[in-house]
């Protein structure tokens, strides 16, 4: 039984990451969409607290909205993993249930 | 839209609930009930009280089944039953009594 | 009655700057006409919907805190609230409201409706649910 969990603000302007990181379990999957995209760059004030969840929590970063905002996968905290629409999609069907974080 | 009530214009939205619910009065309740063709009784008060209470207290109107539990409670299994409010308000005892309290139209009730 | 589902209710919003706590709290309300197992959880800001004493005279919105006292007659009776959340507020339980349901099994006592669970507590909540809806 797991989670994906989806947030889709700036950790740079509110703590929605931070919670949402907080309430995640082990074998869980958070999904960054839209501005919550920032929250995957590496060497930034979330980084570390990002990081310190990943050995158990899957990170995934919806790949338009990472391209919309010209970030360079390259540039995200190693073991993040860009997705597509279709990746989404997939992310819902394999977990048991969906929780938004907005 | 409007009600008028000894000289005074007392708005309503399309299905007939008064859109300021401090423009309520025993008088408006008559003139409402009339529209509805309910004659209002002592029984008929008892809910519409029953429900400005409620409203006054928790600020919403209550759906069916959480009125008719709760008058059961406050005046017994006699009157909190379906049969004996829906005979005192057949069209539906959350939609019409809270028309004729003056409050909004229960939420959830579509 | 093997399709009650367990429905979670998340409030992580304040109560008056944004809709989303009024909102929430209408669907809670209609959802409960499905009979389905449903709890709500307040956790970051969403704690200060349940603080007493709110007054909206001055605001011009409609005070909706006295509602959250009516769940029980519509049978949703478990409010779990973070102690973590309260704490970074400076907030304690005394702070929040009381809210009681009457116990159908248990001869009409009444009871508490908020629980407040710690942050771990809440995540198991929420991992325990069918549906999980974020206001």
């Amino acid at each position: 039984m797991s989670t994906l969990h989806t947030v889709n603000k700036s950790p740079f302007g509110n703590a929605t990451l931070s919670s949402c990181l907080g309430h995640c379990l082990p074998g869980d999957a958070v999904l960054l969409i839209e501005d919550a995209v920032y929250g995957a760059l590496d060497g930034s004030a979330m980084a570390d607290q990002v990081k310190s969840r990943m050995g158990e929590v899957a990170l995934y970063v919806l790949d338009g909205d990472l391209k919309a905002r010209g970030i360079d996968a390259g540039k995200l905290v190693s073991g993040a993993k860009c997705v597509g629409y279709d990746g989404f999609v997939d992310l819902v069907t394999e977990h048991d249930r969906t929780q938004s974080w907005l | 839209m409007s009600y008028q009530v000894n000289g005074h214009t007392i708005e309503h939205d399309e299905e007939g609930y008064i859109t300021t619910l401090s423009d309520w009065s025993k008088e408006l309740a008559d003139e409402i009930a009339k529209t509805e063709n309910i004659d209002m009784t002592d029984e008929h008060w008892e809910v519409v009280n029953f429900l400005r209470e409620y409203y006054d207290e928790y600020q919403i109107a209550p759906a069916v089944r959480v009125l008719i539990k709760a008058i059961k409670k406050s005046m017994g299994p006699d009157k909190g039953n379906n049969k004996y409010m829906y005979e005192l308000f057949p069209y539906g005892p959350a939609k019409q009594a809270c028309k004729i309290a003056g409050l909004p139209k229960p939420t959830g009730c579509v | 009655m093997s399709d009650i589902k367990k429905f979670l209710y998340v409030n992580r919003k304040p109560p008056y700057g944004t809709i989303y706590a009024l909102e929430s709290l209408e669907v809670v309300l209609i959802g409960a006409a499905f009979e389905q197992d449903v709890s709500l959880a307040f956790l970051d800001d969403g704690v200060f919907q349940l603080t007493r004493g709110q007054n909206t005279d001055a605001i011009g919105v409609k005070n909706f805190s006295p509602t959250f006292r009516a769940l029980g007659d519509y049978e949703v009776t478990k409010l779990y609230v973070e102690r973590e959340s309260l704490d970074e507020r400076g907030l304690t339980e005394g702070d929040l409201q009381e809210i009681t349901y009457e116990d159908e099994d248990d001869d009409w006592e009444e009871k508490p409706s908020i629980r407040v669970v710690s942050r771990a507590e809440m995540a198991e909540i929420m991992a325990d649910q069918d549906v999980v809806l974020s206001f």
